[in-house]
């Protein structure tokens, strides 16, 4: 479905340009806010970046392992949940989804660090 | 200028983020601008109103005659789409309103207003059986189901006929539909945006009247409200840091 030109013209003026670019493949520690009452505190989700989608509503999936169970979080990039972003460590990844992760544990799991 | 409502063309759905950071769904409309294309007083028509028209780009060829004349009496420009709104008159007299034919209506009528209500055609469906146009449900799928049918329509012998307003197939949608209450997300002045929380009746680009809500929700606690406070978790609060 085409968006209106409008309305990409709206989105456009929502972006957020204060995050470092990060690709599938990379490992990152997302900052979250966190509203507990009328306070805010910050919690960080650290995995492995395995899906990224592009365009006005762009979001990304982070998939860490909690003991012992796969955990993915998939965040809005635009939303003011995310606090920061830090790259932790990149990795040289062949596919730009790595989904594939999901099935494997352990040693299996590992990516190839970057240069 | 105190006009009620506004006319406009529906641009779009997408999703906004709001001040909590949750992801709302949000309806952009093309608001404006309009010009008011007649004025209809208490004196003269017996109630107050604005006959006024969206804006836009408009072949004269695509007008016919008596709008043109109609239009053309007041030198105002070529106009397809033209409804009538409310107009509050404040004043016991009458005579505190300026609004004239010939003014422009702009989407700042609804500054500082938290919800409106949307006027549109809504899609066409056709004619529609019982289940999209009534939500019956459907017959069984198997054991030998073999024909759609809408089941029992009435009693035998009394009263001999079908009442009136029973639900049956038929045309579908393509009918006026007004939307209440919907929340305000933001208005673009310099693009005449307004963009509104939820679903507006008809199909992208539909023209569509857009007026203050006409019942807006009272305010409640938990609903509504950003600035509403829950007095007891309030007062709790307050004892508290106190102590």
């Amino acid at each position: 479905m085409s968006t209106s030109p409008i309305i990409q013209k709206l989105l456009a003026k929502r972006q957020r340009t204060d995050l470092p670019a990060f690709v599938a493949g990379d490992t990152v520690r997302v900052h979250v806010k966190i509203k507990e009452g009328d306070k805010e505190r910050l919690q960080a989700f650290e995995g492995v970046v395995i899906a990224l989608s592009r365009g006005p509503q762009a979001s990304f999936t982070v998939r860490k392992m909690s003991f012992g169970h796969g955990v993915e979080r998939i965040f809005p990039l635009n939303s003011k949940v995310i606090d920061k972003i830090e790259v932790l460590r990149s990795a040289r990844v062949r596919r730009a989804k790595l989904y594939y992760l999901r099935a494997r544990r352990g040693k299996a799991a590992r990516l190839r660090e970057a240069e | 200028m105190a006009i009620n409502g506004i006319l406009g063309k529906k641009v779009g759905m997408t999703q906004l983020f709001d001040s909590n950071g949750d992801v709302r769904p949000a309806t952009v409309l093309q608001a404006g601008p309009c010009v008011i294309t007649q004025r209809k007083s208490a004196n003269k028509d017996g109630y107050e109103a604005a006959q006024i028209g969206l804006v836009e780009f408009v072949k004269t060829t695509r007008l016919n005659k008596p709008a043109l004349g109609h239009l053309g009496k007041n030198n105002l420009p070529p106009v397809k789409f033209m409804r009538e709104v409310d107009v509050v008159v404040d004043g016991a007299s009458g005579d505190g309103d300026q609004t004239k034919v010939g003014d422009r209506v702009l989407v700042d009528i609804f500054d500082g207003e938290r919800f409106v209500d949307v006027t549109g055609t809504s899609k066409g469906r056709g004619f529609a059986g019982v289940v999209k146009r009534h939500h019956f449900r459907g017959g069984p799928s198997s054991h030998g189901s073999m024909f759609t049918i809408n089941g029992s329509i009435g009693s035998s012998a009394f009263p001999s006929r079908v009442f009136p307003g029973m639900r049956m197939a038929g045309h579908m949608g393509h009918a006026r539909v007004t939307t209440r209450n919907l929340r305000v997300l933001g208005i673009d002045k310099d693009e005449n945006l307004l963009v509104v929380e939820g679903a507006v009746p008809g199909p992208n680009g539909a023209y569509v009247v857009i007026n203050k809500a006409k019942r807006a929700p009272r305010e409640r606690r938990g609903f509504a409200g950003t600035g509403t406070v829950d007095p007891l978790k309030a007062s709790k609060r307050a004892t508290k840091k106190k102590s």
